[in-house]
């Protein structure tokens, strides 16, 4: 049962566009927007004077290395005097994107926008690891010389204490999201590996080795948007925004339950109710969660309700979130296997969601009919969820 | 384009020699020195810390005690007005064995992490959300993380000596198990 949700303009995407995703890339982070910005431009039989507003997305300014990142992204995203912003949760940020999009159209402020994502690690060298030390509280965590793999390892080993799974049955994501990778031509990281290669790789912070980790990426992605009556004018297969929800716990992250994000589920339940959506386990054909650790793959689809707390495991086992299973959760090859420049990451899911329902997805279109998909990101200290629900 | 798939993208790799190689390449080391204030209520809880306390702060409205202290609750924006002195004591919540360092030099003695949940007598909202730190362990071996025998361990602060103590966080040495 659909509630009565009011907006003023049912909201579509309509176009969609996305650079390689590589460790290192020659373009500067504005070129690699342009690229993306152009291709989705294209992608929707549009040029920037169609486009009424603009939405830019990036992760933490000190990956590209320039403050006012959004400001310095603007005339790449096609920003130049138009109504721009950049908005920002982290690594969350990638799906707030086409989010923060969705309610200039649908509050009527802007018939047309352009969401555009990039992020550009590599110049932060030798690597990008020591950035991220200046996302931790100064007073009581820096002292410890904490990194980042820190608390993804932390709470991985919670998961994996509170459902009882085992490192091989979580190394299955990786295994799965790098083959599938294998299809996606912008992919970085895919490859035919088994979960020996995962247990074999270098451990870093037990219980986290390399192979169950995403890899540090250059790249944007962007998406056009459009209110209902320019997307019909625009294509006869436009994908609607059904849903949209976000949530933000605190920064304190070591006074939570670590086993389960119940940020993502807050979030997921806002874009369900606005979809209309009761059981999603069964009312969503197709899954990109956000995956740039294995185990966060399995988390985020318990957070977002596609299994039971701790049975992602024992599904994913059983194949159920293959390409060809019953509910196909990154079929992208998600960030584990195409790559993570971080918020195009996140717009990367959110395009693979729109070319599967528009069944464009070539090589990657999964096996069962599609009428809806949700794509996720998380982001910040374990209290970003991001949730967008899309149909044809 | 049909999902990208038989269309080239744009974008250009670099392999890492090329990257070094490039003209025009500019290295730039950001030069920024901060001194940050602990605030109200963490300057408390740090003082604590140097008497051998560890300090929390009880929400009067809904009873949810704050370890590190918050200056106000976060769920009813009300002042946490009574400070509280915890046992010290907690179990291990989660816990990792990190070989490598904040900027990924690999480690030569890995180091155990972990996060303690803190006993907090008359805290009676325990369960997603906890009174709790972040910290090292000592006297556990990296076989009690991969085993699981560290997760649920009681453990209880190692104090340095009061004459070392600098009111930071370190001056808890680590946590260690309680029978030890």
């Amino acid at each position: 049962m659909r509630p009565n949700i009011h907006v003023k303009n049912k909201v579509a995407v309509v176009g969609a566009g996305l650079t390689l995703f590589r460790r290192r890339m020659l373009e500067t982070p504005r070129e690699l927007a342009w690229e993306a910005a152009s291709m989705a431009l294209e992608s929707a039989g549009l040029t920037l004077k169609d486009i009424d507003c603009i939405v830019i997305g990036t992760a933490p300014d000190a990956f590209d290395g320039v403050h006012l990142n959004g400001e310095y992204l603007a005339d790449g995203a096609g920003g130049v005097n138009k109504p721009t912003v950049r908005v920002y949760v982290g690594g969350g940020t990638g799906v707030f994107v086409p989010i923060a999009a969705w309610w200039h159209v649908a509050s009527g402020l802007c018939r047309t926008v352009l969401a555009v994502a990039e992020e550009k690690m590599s110049p932060a060298h030798p690597h990008p690891q020591g950035v991220f030390a200046y996302i931790w509280d100064p007073v009581l965590e820096r002292p410890l010389g904490p990194n980042l793999i820190w608390i993804f390892a932390l709470e991985m080993r919670r998961y994996m204490h509170k459902c009882g799974a085992k490192k091989e049955d979580i190394a299955l994501v990786s295994v799965k999201n790098k083959a599938n990778a294998l299809d996606h031509p912008a992919a970085q990281a895919a490859a035919k590996i088994t979960v020996e290669d995962v247990l074999n790789s270098e451990v870093l912070v037990w219980p986290v080795n390399r192979l169950d980790i995403s890899p540090v990426s250059d790249g944007a992605a962007a998406l056009v948007l459009a209110s209902e009556n320019e997307a019909r004018r625009i294509t006869d297969s436009p994908v609607w925004v059904e849903g949209v929800g976000f949530t933000l716990d605190n920064t304190h992250w070591y006074n939570r339950e670590l086993g389960y994000p119940r940020y993502v589920q807050y979030a997921a339940r806002m874009a369900y109710k606005m979809a209309g959506i009761e059981r999603p386990w069964r009312e969503i054909d197709v899954a990109e969660p956000y995956d740039p650790f294995d185990y966060k793959e399995l988390h985020h689809i318990e957070g977002l309700m596609l299994a039971r707390p701790c049975e992602a495991p024992k599904l994913l086992k059983e194949g159920h979130f293959n390409r060809d299973g019953d509910l196909p959760t990154s079929p992208s090859g998600g960030l584990l296997g195409v790559g993570n420049p971080i918020a195009a990451a996140g717009v990367m899911k959110v395009a693979e969601l729109f070319w599967q329902l528009r069944y464009e997805a070539g090589a990657r279109q999964v096996k069962k009919p599609v009428h809806r998909g949700v794509a996720q990101a998380w982001g910040d200290l374990m209290q970003a969820g991001t949730v967008i629900v899309l149909g044809n | 384009m049909s999902g990208g798939a038989e269309r080239r993208l744009p974008g250009h790799y670099l392999k890492s020699k090329e990257m070094y190689s490039l003209p025009g390449l500019v290295e730039y080391r950001p030069v920024a020195r901060y001194l940050f204030s602990a605030g109200q209520a963490q300057s408390r809880f740090l003082d604590g810390l140097k008497e051998g306390k560890i300090l929390g702060k009880r929400c009067p409205r809904c009873g949810r005690v704050y370890v590190p202290p918050r200056s106000y609750c976060e769920y009813c924006m009300a002042p946490t007005s009574e400070w509280v002195e915890l046992p010290g004591t907690g179990e291990v919540h989660t816990a990792v064995v990190s070989y490598i360092s904040t900027f990924r030099e690999r480690m030569e003695k890995p180091e155990i992490v972990a996060v303690i949940k803190l006993d907090a007598p008359g805290y009676t909202k325990g369960g997603y959300e906890f009174a709790g730190l972040f910290h090292k362990l000592c006297n556990v071996e990296p076989e009690d993380v991969i085993s699981g025998r560290a997760i649920g361990m009681r453990v209880k602060p190692r104090w340095r000596p009061p004459e070392e103590r600098k009111g930071d966080v370190n001056d808890i040495e680590c946590f260690e198990p309680v029978e030890s």
